[in-house]
């Protein structure tokens, strides 16, 4: 046996919440530099589970914010600088709502991936806690000149995600039942201010919350003393997301793989594409946008194993049963609650991509069947 | 009376055979179990090898065969319910029975006081 070790570090950063979830009986775990709650008492298994039939709290404080504001006062300024280093259509953002954002880099593969809003005078950022510092200097690089970049990773953030998640915030601040997906609006919540988006990482419908540190665990606090809302760990965050086709940067996505091959053409609008009104000009675009005429050579799948096995992220995949290299890799995987059995996503050749093929996993020496599978693997439930 | 190792696994040896599992510690740990992988009938094992793999939600996690000898049952029903590793986890969610080599082998490992203070 080899249980995971509680290895909590003392010379880790710690978020606004780090006492509460000591506190809450949390097992604690290195993520990104942070000390972070990777389950508490209620495990993984019914933190998922929760999640999909109440709410669940995360404390996804240790990610970036960042605020953008153009010197010349226009909102516009600051999204068409943005433009030079992601292939989203972030002028095409209106005021009040956020899009989903890749950085790509010169050879097409993804430096990260962030949610960018439309404030009004200014552009706010959320970007991943391992890749922050590096977001920041490529921001600060490709736009000081034209406008001031504010990072704010001392703010709290806090997800609330789950059906139970619209009636556990708006007893607190009654507007946010009127948001719908992808909206971002200030509201006060118990007398804090806070930017509040709709929207998540769990397939579910919720909120992300942004508050001043000094704020933070006084919001948590309350949004626990609803009788619907539990604390939820990076475990279940992590089969949350993976149930609903979300990548992971770093597991599904990283430098090596394009938009395209990640099978995110969709975040790509068509003002970016050839023959768009702003096409080009974004880091990789000869690579990325010609790979939207020839199609790529691999693709990120759904795969659904066929036996009780979970299959985690680095098996190797096979076209066969026995001999043979191997045609692609697992990215992500593991047992999905709500899908009541392993689920997993991985990049296979294009010829091989359909769903319904049937490759096979190395595991523990042995070659599992394992099928491609249409993505999300549960219905999102996101308020449009 | 039991026998711990190091490794969080159980022992109750009744003729020559042992009963193993994990510890309850061992169970908690981990979280609650989705897969379990048991050796067939017939499997021998040196001390240390790898006998089982349990899978939580998310991670898989190795158990190591406490002592050599050879396997003489595996318990199906936890690889059918594998949550029975956590709610019993020394009484119905027992992994195999092994028929040692050496029944003084068992003489090295832990009491369950032995036991109580490590994890303590």
């Amino acid at each position: 046996m080899d249980p995971i070790s509680d290895n909590s570090n003392a010379e880790l950063s710690k978020t606004p919440l780090h006492s509460l979830h000591l506190e809450l009986g949390a097992r604690m775990m290195a993520f990104a530099g942070y000390d972070m709650p990777i389950q508490y008492p209620l495990g993984v298994m019914k933190e998922h589970l929760h999640t999909r039939a109440g709410a669940g709290l995360f404390d996804v404080s240790h990610m970036g914010q960042i605020l953008i504001r153009a010197k010349s006062g226009d909102q516009r300024d600051a999204a068409l600088a943005l433009e030079a280093i992601t292939p989203v259509a972030v002028a095409g953002v209106g005021e009040g709502r956020q899009r989903y954002g890749l950085f790509t880099n010169e050879a097409g593969g993804l430096e990260d991936d962030f949610m960018v809003a439309n404030r009004g005078d200014h552009l706010y950022l959320v970007v991943n806690a391992a890749c922050k510092h590096e977001d920041l200097a490529r921001i600060e690089a490709a736009l000081s000149a034209t406008c001031e970049i504010e990072a704010q990773f001392d703010r709290g953030l806090i997800a609330l995600q789950g059906p139970a998640a619209e009636s556990a915030l708006s007893a607190l601040a009654p507007q946010a039942a009127e948001m719908k997906f992808m909206d971002v609006r200030e509201l006060t919540i118990d007398g804090a201010r806070a930017i509040v988006s709709r929207s998540g990482y769990s397939g579910e419908d919720g909120y992300e919350i942004s508050l001043d540190a000094m704020d933070t665990d006084r919001i948590a606090r309350a949004l626990l003393a609803d009788d619907s809302v539990e604390a939820i760990g990076l475990g279940a965050r992590d089969s949350l997301r993976l149930e609903a086709g979300l990548c992971l940067y770093g597991n599904d996505i990283d430098q090596t793989t394009t938009p395209v091959e990640a099978n995110l053409k969709w975040a790509i609008q068509k003002a970016r594409r050839t023959g768009g009104d702003r096409e080009g000009g974004f880091p990789g675009a000869d690579v990325i946008l010609k790979q939207f005429e020839t199609g790529p050579e691999r693709l990120r799948v759904g795969l659904q194993p066929a036996g009780k096995a979970p299959v985690r992220a680095g098996a190797e995949l096979f076209s066969a049963e026995s001999g043979g290299s191997p045609v692609g890799t697992v990215t992500s995987g593991g047992f999905g609650p709500s899908a009541g059995g392993p689920v997993a996503m991985g990049y296979v050749p294009t010829a091989l991509s359909d769903v319904g093929t049937t490759l096979f996993a190395e595991v523990r020496g042995k070659r599992l069947p394992i099928t491609v599978a249409a993505l999300p693997f549960v219905q999102p439930t996101y308020k449009r | 009376m039991l026998k711990f190792t190091e490794d969080h696994e159980w022992l109750k040896i009744e003729n020559g055979v042992a009963t193993v599992g994990i510890t309850a510690h061992a169970a908690e740990q981990l979280g609650d179990l989705v897969f379990v992988e048991l050796p067939e009938a017939g499997a021998k094992f040196d001390k240390g090898g790898d006998a089982s793999t349990v899978e939580s939600v998310k991670a898989a996690s190795d158990v190591y065969c406490p002592l050599a000898g050879e396997i003489v049952e595996s318990n199906q029903a936890i690889v059918d319910d594998p949550s029975l590793v956590n709610s019993d986890p020394t009484g119905e969610g027992w992994f195999f029975k092994l028929k040692l080599d050496n029944v003084s082998d068992a003489d090295a490992l832990m009491d369950e006081t032995a036991y109580q203070a490590m994890i303590d």
